[in-house]
């Protein structure tokens, strides 16, 4: 129990150590630059209180609950008498299907309900008038990210190189960049950015490196990583499929009308 | 009377936290009974952490909503209406740097890096050295981000096209990779996902939609997005250079 309390305070002084820099601007731009009181002075304050706590509860669940889970998973879809194999006979990839199906599901499930992504929806479809279908722009999103999510855990378990994979994803997002009407892709780069969330980053970190070393002959220092980097990598590619989908119809409709006209 | 709004209205917060949570919670219970059928492990431990998680997360959220989102966007506009370029810029740095120090998901993963790296023999397998690798990953990718912010806000400026610089980010990432020591690719790669979640986007998206209103001839649509395109890609290349001194 007194583990624990010391524990919290270590913890607790390293997030207002977290915190400290925002703070420190905050209050620098405002009294010297802008030379104006802090509005809501009360607020900020009570505000900054809770932004410490909070992240201190959030790491020690962190370690208790997030990385466990991810963990947990990782080893148990990938255990030996999970997929049918004796410990000592070479694995194919194939017998790890599971973990893609999870991976995926993970993926879709978390990015569907993702607040921030939510957020930018609704702001493409205002800033657009209507173009961009919010429920759709998510859907297209959220496939990006379970298709990203099944890759990469397939990529961990045969332990091919990372960058092969992003080197081919950034060329596709460079050719469909060229050919994608310019309004839309800052919107669909954003959309990678903001799929991974607070809670989804740990779970699949943990994933990715409990997979890396359930899997025999992977190394978690090399093969562990580049979940997220999928996560954010593929969405921008499923972006701009819908957004080059949208001017084809259009195209379409455009041609239609004409011959119409005729 | 009032203490009944007050606990309803905790409730309705513990609810957005927990929203967050559901979707993970339901795969994995459905995962644990249909597919695994097994004992899960340390099942206590998992949910007293859960809860941690959702009241950690619940007064996180509540905290930037009342204090520092408010501040944060009527600073962004106010700078932006301004007009001095080196506030500007200062500014931007600053909110790049400090909100990605206090980014929870990029403490969760520097802290994951330094086990691995320890245990891999990467690093020295002790608190101290590990703590001081975490430190420095948390350090070059905020300053990455600062760097990302300010070329995004010389861009809404100066109207440079996105994609010139994007395209040209990944070539830069392309040649990191071929000198960064192996070790260090992935977790790069991943950083520049990190680094964009619950603080930065919030007060970087109104920082860049309110300087393209606030400039003429500049759409929200086409030059407000972006900052964050160059917030994921500038940390991959960071990353990889802090690799690079550290490992050798």
């Amino acid at each position: 129990m007194i583990d624990f309390f010391t524990d919290l305070s270590v913890i607790f002084l390293s997030t207002i150590t977290d915190v400290l820099p925002i703070l420190i601007i905050i209050v620098f731009f405002q009294l010297v630059v802008l030379r104006q009181p802090i509005p809501h002075l009360k607020k900020v304050i009570l505000g900054g209180v809770y932004v410490v706590v909070g992240l201190a509860f959030f790491l020690i669940g962190l370690e208790k609950a997030l990385f466990p889970i991810g963990k947990i998973m990782a080893t148990q879809l990938s255990d030996p008498t999970f997929i049918g194999a004796s410990a000592n006979e070479i694995t194919s990839w194939t017998s790890y299907y599971w973990i893609y199906i999870f991976a995926a599901l993970i993926g879709f499930s978390t990015t569907i309900a993702e607040p921030s992504l939510i957020a930018i929806a609704l702001k493409a479809d205002e800033v657009s008038a209507g173009t961009i279908n919010p429920v759709i722009l998510r859907i297209t999103v959220a496939i990006g990210v379970a298709f990203a999510l099944a890759l990469g855990t397939f990529r961990i378990v045969t332990g091919t190189p990372l960058y092969l994979y992003i080197m081919v994803g950034y060329i596709i997002v460079i050719i469909q960049t060229i050919f994608t009407p310019k309004k839309f892709v800052a919107l669909a780069y954003d959309s990678g950015g903001v799929t991974t969330s607070t809670v989804t980053v740990p779970i699949v970190a943990a994933l990715g490196l409990g997979l890396s070393s359930a899997v025999p002959g992977r190394n978690p220092a090399i093969d562990g990583f580049g979940l997220i980097a999928f996560a954010s990598l593929f969405p921008i590619i499923s972006v701009l499929g819908y957004a080059q989908l949208l001017e084809l119809k259009k195209r379409l409709s455009n041609i239609k009308t004409h011959k119409n006209e005729v | 009377m009032v203490y009944r709004n007050y606990f309803l209205l905790i409730l309705k917060k513990l609810k957005a936290a927990f929203v967050d949570l559901v979707p993970i919670i339901l795969v994995v219970v459905f995962f644990q009974s249909v597919v695994i059928q097994q004992p899960f492990p340390e099942i206590g431990e998992i949910i007293i952490g859960i809860f941690f998680v959702i009241i950690g997360l619940m007064l996180f959220i509540e905290g930037l909503e009342i204090g520092l989102f408010p501040i944060g966007e009527t600073m962004a506009y106010a700078l932006a209406k301004k007009g001095s370029v080196f506030w500007l810029i200062t500014f931007s740095f600053a909110l790049g740097f400090s909100t990605t120090i206090a980014e929870p998901a990029l403490i969760a993963v520097a802290k994951e890096a330094s086990e691995i790296s320890s245990g891999a023999g990467l690093i020295e397998n002790n608190k101290e050295s590990m703590e001081s690798y975490a430190m420095g990953l948390r350090l070059s990718v905020a300053f990455s981000v600062g760097l990302a912010i300010v070329i995004g806000v010389l861009r809404i400026l100066k109207g440079w096209p996105l994609y010139y610089l994007i395209i040209g980010g990944y070539i830069l990432v392309m040649l990191m990779t071929i000198i960064a020591p192996p070790e260090i690719i992935g977790l790069a790669y991943d950083a520049g996902g990190v680094t964009t979640s619950t603080i930065t986007v919030p007060l970087v998206t109104a920082l860049g939609v309110g300087l393209a209103t606030v400039i003429k001839g500049r759409s929200p649509l086409v030059d407000g997005f972006g900052l964050i395109a160059f917030a994921s890609l500038l940390p991959m290349i960071f990353v990889m250079a802090f690799g690079i001194f550290w490992f050798k």
